[in-house]
């Protein structure tokens, strides 16, 4: 029963992650796109622990704060590339 | 349009020693456990790439005074002398050697010429990262 719960939640996280992939590709504009990746990021760390709990390790539960802290910079480095048009400046005054 | 970065820059001062402090685990906790000097250098430039984000390049060079390809040398020197090491004392090429040490405060901790080995990984890992993220960022 309790393996049954973690198979299904496993197939509806892929199916949200199929949806969310569709989203990237299609999306109308690049906000879209960054706001469905950062979820697919979220769905990623939800599988591995969910995977975790179905083959009864601890082992990967240090992956789950990297996938998580690889998401927030991605996440922060796309904001800031919609926000300024621009991902690294050279000095604090403005210039690029 | 001058935008307001107050909230990234505070977080980020904060996030940035978790970061660190998480890839030094990763680091440490290689051979037995997931992790290892690959995931832990790319941790740590993830750290330094935070930085670059929430600041700029000129502020993060002067914290950080690193010359990254100087980085990769070294980090290839530790790697193949701990490599070579091996031969001097009559063993295969790689052969790496450990024991079991009762430190204080750690108990009994095995230590192994590995650690030497990833050490060169770790540090080849940021230089080449660290590098590759500065050229392509940087505008002319």
């Amino acid at each position: 029963m309790f393996e049954m719960v973690i198979y299904v939640s496993i197939f509806c996280f892929s199916l949200s992650m199929l949806g969310l992939i569709y989203r990237v590709i299609k999306g109308p504009t690049m906000p879209d796109r960054v706001v469905a990746l950062d979820a697919i990021g979220i769905n990623l760390v939800a599988v591995v622990a969910l995977g975790s709990i179905a083959l009864r390790t601890s082992e990967f539960l240090d992956i789950i704060l990297l996938i998580g802290i690889l998401a927030f910079i991605g996440t922060v480095a796309f904001s800031k590339y919609l926000e300024k048009g621009v991902i690294m400046e050279s000095d604090r005054d403005g210039n690029y | 349009m001058k935008t307001n970065d107050l909230i990234l820059q505070t977080v980020s001062k904060v996030i940035l020693f978790l970061i660190v402090l998480f890839s030094l685990y990763m680091f440490f906790a290689g051979h037995y456990h997931p992790g290892g000097g690959f995931v832990g250098g790319l941790m740590t430039s993830g750290a330094i790439v935070l930085m670059l984000l929430a600041y700029d390049i000129k502020t993060v060079t002067t914290i950080l005074p690193v010359d990254y390809k100087k980085m990769i040398a070294v980090g290839l020197l530790f790697a193949a002398g701990t490599a070579a090491g091996g031969l001097l004392f009559g063993v295969p090429f790689l052969t790496h050697a450990f024991t079991y040490v009762d430190l204080p405060l750690l108990g009994k901790t095995s230590l192994h010429t590995a650690v030497l080995f990833d050490t060169g990984v770790y540090l080849v890992v940021i230089g080449v990262t660290m590098t590759i993220i500065q050229t392509i960022g940087e505008s002319e």
